[in-house]
């Protein structure tokens, strides 16, 4: 197989150390700084320039090296600040490593955002075409193609409306529309399907994956685990800038869910939260109190999850649990509603029991998160995927089964045991 | 995929050896912008593209009633509102072209940190911008010289030249401030000032002739007096006269900013991304 993506030894150095809300420097400080040095340097003209405290080195990416074979479709996962972005970056060359070197062959489409450069004021086809050039298409290409993406985008009766009219739904989609027609011979794709609607983000996978089958490469960063190990073929695992792991989608992503920290997952240290709330750890335990990663389906099981709340707060904290399946498509969504109240700064645990006979023999990739709605909402943390949970159809002593049945049965996202009542009609 | 087909490497400081066939490639977007420009600032008004004229109209009037019948300063033979149109036009160019280029990545910051092209697209199309509004505004010059039945001698067939300069002059300077600006964003604030003041300082509102002869070679280090003064002699013909060091001097600036302009601009756009 061809090596369309040759990555050996990349690493980019950001320079921290101001406080974030100065993210600029200000001419003064530059002035300012820059007579300091001269006059340090006319009283010491021989000294070594000292080092400057407040400048911190910050290695977003430290050797990393991997090789991208043509028609393969690469998830890149990892936590916050691992250095999936900043790979991203480089490979679409936005920004230029510090060392390394990065071998590309073909015409590579970055898509870190949806929409980038769109205009509100535009109408669709406006942006359509300011959009395609944006993105390194000709004017002649995206003529070509302008049929077919305004009816992927599903939008032809709004296309001379301007794009401020639209929904987000269809603003979405169009934006979408108009880098799935680049034909690149490489796709960079950054979370961008975490938007639009279900019904959309199917048809964006599919043309993914239509794009993966005709030879091209995807290469897709995610912090839903599922999607990455539904589309991809294979996957790289990163954490503070090196690969950790890179093979098949499927042992990445279970070695990352499991594999990583055992069956508690403690958060701690990852500092995932705002000013309210903190996420400490998730665990799965079973009947008998033992964490686990997998259950039968004829056994109950609680989703324990322990948070910190470091604020006293008039805001009213509620616990959420998602439930998503292979795909990135939601199970369900469990809401603490009862628990809905002011906590006391303090640790927490909730925890949430799933009967027995009702998850269905899949596995779930499990986000918890905080939020609270007076008086706006506030997304106070949310983890994707914190933990995951393969049910199991033990085959014995299952009450929704019956002797003989293919496993196969049983399609959906759950699998209750509900009441059937039977009467006999004359 | 073809075995032959291109491969790109990207390495520390590699940038540089495809920027301008990048550039090239991407001469389609630089003009999408700048029509993307034009197109939402006269969206949603009633008179459109007529603003462009009304601007620098009104410049012209309050400009020949200050200097003309207040100042009664002289006019070298020719209409007055002529003598302030051949200035005003270079002119209003490079302050909107140098505003317009100062702002232009920072409104397009969310472009430069999610998509690759080469950044000189951005500032270059905001002063592309410009200059279709000097476009439109030189028919308000054509209008006046109807209106008074002022024909221009053959030196207008040299005016492409002094547009020229007047282009590197606008695009030399809007560089600096463009990059500047990513990184220190006091230019921000200065921007408005150089533009307030440089209308002073130019010689718009009068002839440079007013300036002792002895102080003109140092005044001409305002670029902006060379290219003003350009236009002149090309669009007034007659006895106007081209004060040659001056010029020169004014020429060697224009090419100087843009010169450093350029290498300053591509020094600073690597790390655009990272601070913007």
């Amino acid at each position: 197989m061809l090596s369309v993506i040759t990555v050996e030894s990349l690493s980019k150095k950001y320079i921290i150390g101001r406080p974030k809300q100065e993210r600029y420097a200000t001419f003064r400080d530059a002035l300012t700084n820059g007579a300091k040095r001269f006059t340090h340097k006319l009283r010491h003209p021989f000294s070594i320039p000292e080092n400057n405290s407040s400048r911190e080195e910050f290695w977003a990416l430290k050797e990393v090296s991997f090789d991208i074979q043509q028609g393969d479709r690469v998830g890149i996962i990892g936590r916050n600040g691992a250095g999936k972005s900043t790979l991203l970056k480089i490979l679409s060359r936005i920004t230029e490593p510090t060392s390394g070197k990065v071998s590309i062959r073909g015409r590579v489409a970055s898509l870190l955002e949806v929409g980038t450069g769109f205009h509100p004021e535009l109408t669709g086809r406006e942006n359509i075409y300011l959009n395609g050039a944006i993105l390194g298409m000709s004017k002649t290409e995206v003529k070509k193609r302008f049929d077919e993406i305004v009816a992927f985008a599903e939008v032809e009766r709004f296309i001379d409306t301007p794009v401020k009219r639209y929904s987000s739904g269809m603003y979405v989609r169009l934006a979408f529309a108009v880098a799935a027609h680049l034909e690149p011979d490489i796709m960079i794709i950054d979370e961008v399907l975490a938007v639009g609607d279900a019904q959309f983000q199917k048809k964006c996978l599919g043309k993914m994956e239509e794009v993966g089958t005709e030879g091209r490469t995807v290469l897709f960063v995610s912090h839903s685990l599922p999607m990455v190990s539904s589309l991809c073929t294979k996957a790289i695992l990163l954490d503070a800038g090196q690969v950790v792991k890179a093979g098949a989608a499927s042992d990445i992503v279970s070695f990352y869910t499991k594999g990583d920290s055992g069956p508690e997952v403690d958060f701690q240290s990852k500092k995932i939260g705002d000013e309210y709330a903190r996420l400490l750890s998730v665990a799965i335990l079973d009947s008998s109190n033992a964490a686990v990663t997998h259950v039968s389906i004829n056994q109950a099981v609680r989703i324990a999850v322990a948070f910190e709340v470091l604020k006293d707060t008039t805001r009213e904290l509620l616990p959420r649990l998602d439930f998503m399946m292979d795909g990135g498509h939601y199970a369900f969504v469990s809401f603490a509603a009862a628990k809905m109240q002011r906590y006391k700064p303090g640790k927490y645990r909730a925890v949430c029991h799933v009967p027995a006979n009702f998850l269905n023999q899949i596995t779930y990739f499990i986000g918890f998160g905080i939020v609270s709605y007076k008086p706006t909402r506030i997304l106070h943390f949310y983890e994707h995927s914190a933990c995951s949970l393969d049910v199991i159809d033990p085959l014995i002593d299952v009450p929704t089964r019956v002797k003989g049945m293919p496993m196969n049965d049983f399609p959906g996202a759950v699998r209750p045991v509900l009441d059937w009542e039977f009467e006999e009609l004359d | 995929m073809s075995a032959t087909q291109q491969v790109l490497i990207i390495e520390s400081g590699r940038s540089e050896r495809h920027y301008w066939r990048d550039l090239w490639r991407y001469r389609e977007l630089l003009f999408f912008l700048a029509w993307r420009d034009i197109l939402v600032r006269y969206k949603q008004t009633y008179i459109g593209i007529v603003w462009a004229l009304g601007r620098p109209l009104i410049t012209m009037l309050v400009f020949t009633l200050i200097f003309s019948k207040f100042a009664k300063l002289p006019s070298e033979g020719v209409p007055y509102p002529i003598l302030i149109f051949a200035a005003l036009l270079p002119w209003q160019f490079f302050s909107s072209a140098f505003s317009g280029a100062g702002d232009s990545l920072i409104s397009n910051a969310g472009m430069i940190s999610k998509v690759y092209f080469p950044r000189l697209v951005i500032p270059t199309s905001a002063v592309i911008v410009s200059f279709v509004d000097f476009l439109i505004a030189a028919i308000i010059l054509v209008a006046l010289m109807a209106w008074y039945g002022f024909v221009p001698s053959l030196r207008i067939f040299t005016l492409p030249l002094f547009i020229l300069v007047a282009f590197a002059a606008a695009m030399g300077a809007g560089l600096w401030i463009a990059a500047l600006n990513v990184k220190h964003r006091d230019f921000r604030i200065i921007v408005p000032f150089v533009v307030q003041f440089g209308l002073y300082v130019s010689p718009v509102g009068f002839s440079s002739t007013i300036v002792p002869e002895e102080w003109r070679l140092l005044y001409s280090l305002n670029p902006m007096v060379g290219v003003i003064e350009g236009f002149r002699w090309a669009i007034l013909g007659g006895n106007t006269q081209l004060y040659w060091p001056g010029f020169l001097l004014s020429l060697f600036l224009v090419v100087v900013i843009l010169a450093t302009g350029v290498v300053y601009f591509r020094k600073a756009e690597k790390t655009f991304a990272d601070v913007i």
